[in-house]
């Protein structure tokens, strides 16, 4: 399981920072999407993987006994799918709107603003 | 010392900002309630730094969870500073923008988002958990998106576009070295962290740690080399939108770095020599770049990336002297650096332009604006008593202790380029023979504002600028305040002692 997840996150990581360097707009936001996607796996696979060992405390004791999961790196990877939802949402409108205005999806023809006054 | 006020400095900008969205329509309403707010957060601020400079640190656990396991706010003298910076910074920028801002802005919600900024910087200043600090900086970041793309010029939205790419590919980078340093230590709170680093035995891991952290608030902090977003999106949005990013936004990289690298890694000697590398580079990239500019908000663009390197190079020194003049640097620049962005809006609601070709006689028809504003200038060049000259002192006398004779060379080249830029924007604006600007339709001018707006403009930069004079001729309290910050960053035994609520 491990392995996998090791190899997915490789992945993740390696196909999003091409997409970034590509220059359609579309393929940076796709780049930007696995990036995090990434990013997410690399906090569940850290957070030590345990399978089927919820932190749920029997009704019989009185605190967690033996190996459980954590659960806070699931917490951590629920907040950061939200906060990039967010961001991954704004920036498609932002990309929308600038290819509406510039007229271009072509990041090295966006060069407005190194023009001269 | 426990205290829940500690977040009140956030919870007051949120109030703020709902506030504001429920006045959606009511323009002045709104005008009115972001500036009595701000000041009431500049008090609220000062009572803050007041009480910490006296009590010593202020802490609260969220939801009375004991550290390291609940989210912990800390209150100490550098939160504190910071947050009272924010907050002059804040109330400044909101008496501008009621002058500069256009209605058609405001009523897409500009004054709520940008006390939304205000909120996510006091919450980064004040966290204590790292991944806390990470949300803040989301916070941070997806209010400035919509700041920066407010109003949607092709200008703008092309710097967004790089805007946005970069700071996503930072949180990434953050977030990244957030997982892993939950692997090695399975903590998140800062000062648990502090000790669990220095017990780990792989210290390869935690060195590649370290990188990924100051990849990713090296970004933030626009340091060479990944300062390219800085100059292509800073200069687009209106002025007291830059005004606010260029003296703060940045900082708040820097805040993190010189927290992360003072609390959680120690630098070792290689770490050590990394950052004075990149803090000359900057200072040189940042120069020389601005030496070229043709655009005065470039042109101060640039510069930020100049002195940003002024404040890594403290970390780079690593002594107690140095790190103190980064504190003062920072204090500084972001008083001086808002001021510069305000003053470069005004001359464009005057003139129209932000030209240095097209721009000229500023002084021979505004003589006593000119000289408010050569106050603000001359500071960042830093000429004694002026504030900028301070903090270089201290960070040349850091430099020499250690013998790193050739950041030595950086800091002064980098005081006179600063100079030789200075001295060309003043020709340029100020002295030069005014040539013909073409009248431009969609600029409203300042002539054409009403007096109440006109004077909001003037009136903001008055304000900074004093403060500006006051931290050069008062250097010596602000010494004071940088000896303290630097001495609980360089010991931070204190900060840890607060935090876990036990010694070590």
């Amino acid at each position: 399981m491990e392995i996998l997840l090791v190899i997915l996150i490789g992945l993740l990581y390696a196909a999003g920072i091409y997409m970034i360097l590509r220059r359609s707009l579309v393929k940076l936001i796709i780049g930007l999407i696995l990036l995090g996607n990434g990013a997410n796996m690399l906090i569940f696979l850290l957070g030590k993987i345990v399978k089927g060992k919820p932190p749920i405390i029997p009704e019989s004791g009185k605190a967690l006994e033996g190996l459980y999961a954590d659960p806070i790196p699931q917490a951590l990877i629920l907040t950061a799918i939200v906060i990039s939802f967010g961001l991954q949402a704004f920036a498609i409108i932002l990309v929308k709107r600038a290819y509406k205005v510039v007229k271009t999806d072509d990041l090295d023809e966006m060069n407005a603003t190194d023009e001269d006054l | 010392m426990s205290s829940p006020f500690v977040v009140l400095p956030i919870i007051f900008q949120l109030f703020l900002a709902v506030l504001l969205m429920f006045c959606w329509t009511r323009k002045n309403l709104q005008k009115l309630v972001s500036v009595v707010g701000s000041v009431i957060a500049l008090v609220i601020s000062t009572v803050l730094f007041v009480a910490v400079w006296e009590h010593g640190i202020y802490t609260t656990q969220a939801g009375n969870w004991v550290a390291p396991f609940g989210i912990t706010f800390v209150a100490d003298v550098f939160s504190a500073l910071m947050v009272l910076l924010t907050t002059t910074a804040g109330l400044a920028v909101s008496v501008f923008s009621v002058g500069s801002v256009r209605n058609s802005r405001i009523e897409f919600g500009y004054f709520p988002i940008y006390h939304f900024l205000l909120m996510g910087l006091n919450g980064a200043f004040l966290a204590g958990d790292i991944f806390n600090l990470y949300v803040w900086f989301e916070i941070i970041i997806i209010s400035s998106f919509v700041l920066i793309t407010i109003g949607g010029e092709k200008a703008q939205l092309e710097g967004a576009v790089k805007y946005v790419t970069m700071n996503l590919l930072a949180s990434v980078i953050f977030l990244t070295a957030i997982a892993i340093l939950y692997g090695l230590t399975g903590s998140l709170n800062m000062a648990d962290l502090s000790l669990k680093v220095a017990e780990i035995e792989n210290r390869g891991l935690v060195n590649v740690t370290a990188i990924l952290f100051l990849v990713g608030f090296g970004i933030k902090s626009a340091v060479f080399p990944l300062y390219f977003w800085l100059p292509a999106s800073y200069h687009t949005p209106p002025p007291a939108i830059s005004a606010i990013f260029g003296g703060l936004l940045t900082k708040v990289g820097v805040y993190a770095l010189l927290r992360v690298f003072t609390l959680i890694f120690i630098p070792d000697s290689f770490l050590i020599t990394l950052i004075s590398a990149i803090a000359a580079i900057t200072i040189l990239s940042g120069g020389i770049g601005a030496l070229i500019q043709n655009n005065i908000r470039k042109v101060f663009s640039y510069l930020i990336i100049c002195h940003i390197g002024y404040m890594i190079a403290g970390l780079g020194i690593y002594t107690q002297t140095a790190i103190e003049g980064s504190i003062f640097y920072l204090i500084h620049d972001i008083i001086v650096k808002t001021t510069l962005f305000m003053v470069a809006g005004l001359i464009f609601k005057i003139k129209g332009t932000y030209s240095l070709r097209l721009l000229g006689g500023f002084y021979k028809e505004y003589p006593k604006l000119s000289l408010l504003m050569a106050i603000s200038m001359f500071s960042l060049v830093g000429i004694p008593p002026l504030s900028g000259f301070w903090p270089k002192l201290f960070l040349i006398e850091g430099s020499l202790a250690v013998g790193n004779y050739w950041l030595v060379g950086f800091i002064l080249l980098g005081s006179f380029l600063t100079l030789f830029v200075i001295a060309k924007v003043w020709e340029g604006v100020f002295w030069k023979e005014s040539t013909h600007i073409p009248v431009k339709m969609q600029v409203k001018y300042f002539h054409e504002l009403k007096p109440l707006k006109r004077q909001a403009m003037v009136v903001s930069i008055v304000f900074l600028s004093l403060i500006s004079l006051a931290i050069g001729f008062g250097a010596e309290y602000v010494i004071q305040v940088a000896a303290r910050v630097g001495s609980s960053l360089m010991d931070p035994q204190e900060y840890i002692q607060a935090v876990l609520g036990r010694s070590i």
